[in-house]
């Protein structure tokens, strides 16, 4: 009930605060000059905005930089040995390997199938309805997925009954199919996970590329038929070339998410069986093992990678508002 | 030119190219259903299975429970909500999600208008170090931010989570607002300051209730957003059982369950059915937000 009060207090007050202290402002810049005025206001306004972004992302990015020199309790400077671990470590090691796989695997095949299924669902008449189908399991949690997954994946030794729908499945359609332990045996358990992360997303890619399609001038490829192309040809002479700026976004986007995975690497195996990523190793050297320094040179070493996406974000920006 | 009229040989090719073109329709329909039926077949697996029983799970596959004797039951919904902490779990998710929903959004429209209808010194370098922070890993933020609720005694609370969720929102729903903003027709906002209006009315009067559709789709985002974090939760919240959200209830069941891990489907699925009500009520603005915040090309 305290909380409940508490929520309430937050849920009306902080909106009526925001206005209160923009009334202020507005009252307080009443009294200067014009030119002041002018010049003061942006950053009045902007400042609950500055001060969260400053508080919450912009100060612990600089002091988890800085503690990555430091050792597990961030007593003493340890120069460059969170690091040195952090590319020696066995666990580490395999945990690179992973993202790598990750950020291979996982824009491949979520712009391959996503470019795919636009194309297939942009020809039927009830492509709203598949649309939604596809998107749904966006509303639903990483844990939510790990635990339908697991029922998905359940293996049981050959000869008992599978109740696993995979494994279930492919017994019963191909004669003499081992049952397979998915998220056991590397290096499949790590596809397992790629494309259980995939089923989430792909209503993203699918969504932003039918949205793109239907941009594309149906003139162009009634010109192509014309000529005598064959449906093959406007695929990847036309359709490919016309998506390639909302491709790169789904495989930006995509690489990002193989860059941070986290959720359903710690729902479905905790990063056992060889199937730990940095994210995983993150957490465990936070709380598990209370590694500060470690933790930090990991997260360190996650923005460094992700540091020419973010530079390529801004170019990408910067062009969009030169046409503006 | 109708096929009546065709010659014979013609008439033939006509027909042909007719029975391939319904052909390859069929085969459209058929691979499209199918796709559809693959995304849909998981989900609906864990529904069915959470209404058996727990000695039948094991024993045999979901499908067989379409097949008589019918034997559904509520069993696992009863002892999910009554053993497993998960209706507390359930009211705790809802105090987390709606003030992180409220507070950046809020927050964040002051901060859209000025960067888009305010002139001021650094402003394009403001708003590039906005986009630059779209995508930082939350990971880099953790052991600071953790050490000062820690300090601050937010530690295993509502509002560090509250705190927390609107700063890491917040650049996400700056981006966005400050795009739709941008948007609106410039000479609506200088004919209000031509006649007298202050930027306060401006905002309030024109700003806001011309992007409802933006604001819609942000709500809808940062709701799903944070009700299906699991990471921020776990980092924030800590161990605590009192405070946990179903994310981190569930989590907790799976690596604790082990041989009664049935009751999972029925927790995962009242886990889900708001998200879900929420899509698919408002999955209008849903894709809009999408769209929206993904065409920076």
């Amino acid at each position: 009930m305290n909380n409940l009060l508490m929520a309430l207090y937050v849920v009306v007050g902080v909106p009526a605060a925001t206005i209160i202290y923009v009334a202020l402002i507005e009252t307080l810049l009443g009294l200067l000059p014009e030119r002041t005025r002018g010049r003061i206001r942006p950053w009045l306004w902007l400042a609950p905005a500055l001060l969260f972004l400053v508080v919450f992302l912009i100060y612990p990015m600089l002091n988890t930089a800085l503690l990555s020199f430091y050792d597990a309790k961030s007593a003493n400077f340890v120069g460059l040995d969170n690091y040195t671990y952090a590319f020696t470590d066995t666990d580490m090691l395999m945990a690179f390997r992973n993202n790598i796989i990750w950020v291979i695997l996982a824009p491949l095949i979520g712009v391959s199938f996503s470019l795919v299924f636009a194309v297939l669902f942009d020809r039927v008449r009830y492509e709203a309805i598949a649309k939604a189908i596809l998107f749904l399991p966006m509303a639903i949690s990483a844990v939510a997925a790990g635990v339908i997954w697991r029922l998905m994946l359940n293996y049981q030794p050959t000869g008992m009954p599978q109740v696993g729908t995979i494994n279930a499945l492919l017994t019963a359609l191909i004669p003499g199919f081992q049952p397979q332990a998915w998220l056991v045996n590397p290096p499949l358990n790590n596809v397992a996970l790629i494309i259980i992360s995939f089923w989430g997303s792909v209503g993203f890619g699918v969504v932003i590329l039918s949205a793109a399609l239907k941009g594309i001038s149906p003139e162009l490829h009634e010109a192509a038929r014309v000529d005598g192309a064959n449906e093959w040809h406007l695929f990847w002479h036309i359709t490919v070339p016309m998506l390639s700026s909302t491709i790169t976004v789904i495989a930006t986007t995509n690489v990002i998410g193989a860059l941070k995975v986290f959720d359903i690497v710690y729902v479905m195996t905790n990063g056992s069986y060889g199937t730990t990523v940095l994210g995983v190793e993150m957490y465990k050297e936070l709380f598990n093992i209370s590694n500060v320094g470690r933790a930090s040179a990991i997260s360190v070493i996650l923005l460094l990678a992700i540091i020419p996406i973010m530079l390529r974000n801004i170019r990408a920006f910067a062009r969009q508002e030169e046409i503006r | 030119m109708t096929p009546t009229t065709l010659p014979a040989r013609e008439r033939h090719t006509a027909f042909r190219t007719r029975l391939a073109r319904g052909f390859n329709a069929v085969l459209l329909n058929a691979i499209v259903i199918w796709i559809c039926a693959i995304w849909l077949v998981p989900t609906v697996g864990l529904l069915v299975s959470s209404f058996r029983s727990k000695p039948l799970i094991t024993a045999t596959g979901w499908w067989t429970a379409f097949a008589p004797p019918y034997q559904f039951t509520l069993d696992l919904y009863r002892e999910a909500l009554s053993a497993n902490n998960m209706a507390q779990s359930f009211i705790n998710s809802l105090f987390i999600t709606i003030p992180s929903t409220v507070l950046p959004i809020m927050i964040a429209a002051f901060a859209a208008y000025a960067f888009a209808w305010m002139k001021f010194r650094g402003r394009d370098l403001l708003f590039t170090i906005v986009i630059g922070l779209l995508i930082v890993p939350l990971q880099m933020t953790f052991i600071p931010v953790l050490r000062l609720f820690h300090d601050l005694g937010l530690t295993g609370t509502f509002p560090a989570l509250w705190l927390a969720h609107t700063g890491y929102g917040l650049a996400f729903s700056i981006y966005l607002l400050r795009n739709f903003f941008g948007t609106l027709p410039k000479d609506l906002f200088e004919s209000a300051y031509l006649d007298g209006a202050s930027p306060l009315i401006a905002f309030f009067r024109l700003a806001l209730p011309l992007s409802v559709p933006a604001l819609a789709s942000l709500a809808i985002f940062q709701f799903m957003w944070v009700w299906n974090d699991l990471l921020v939760a776990l980092i924030y919240l800590g161990g605590f059982p009192r405070v946990a959200p179903m994310t981190v209830t569930i989590a907790n069941l799976i690596s604790s369950l082990g041989g009664n891990w049935q009751v999972l489907t029925a927790a995962s699925f009242i886990s889900m059915l708001l998200p879900l009500i929420v899509f698919l009520s408002l999955q209008k603005y849903f894709v809009r937000g999408i769209l929206a915040g993904s065409t920076k090309g």
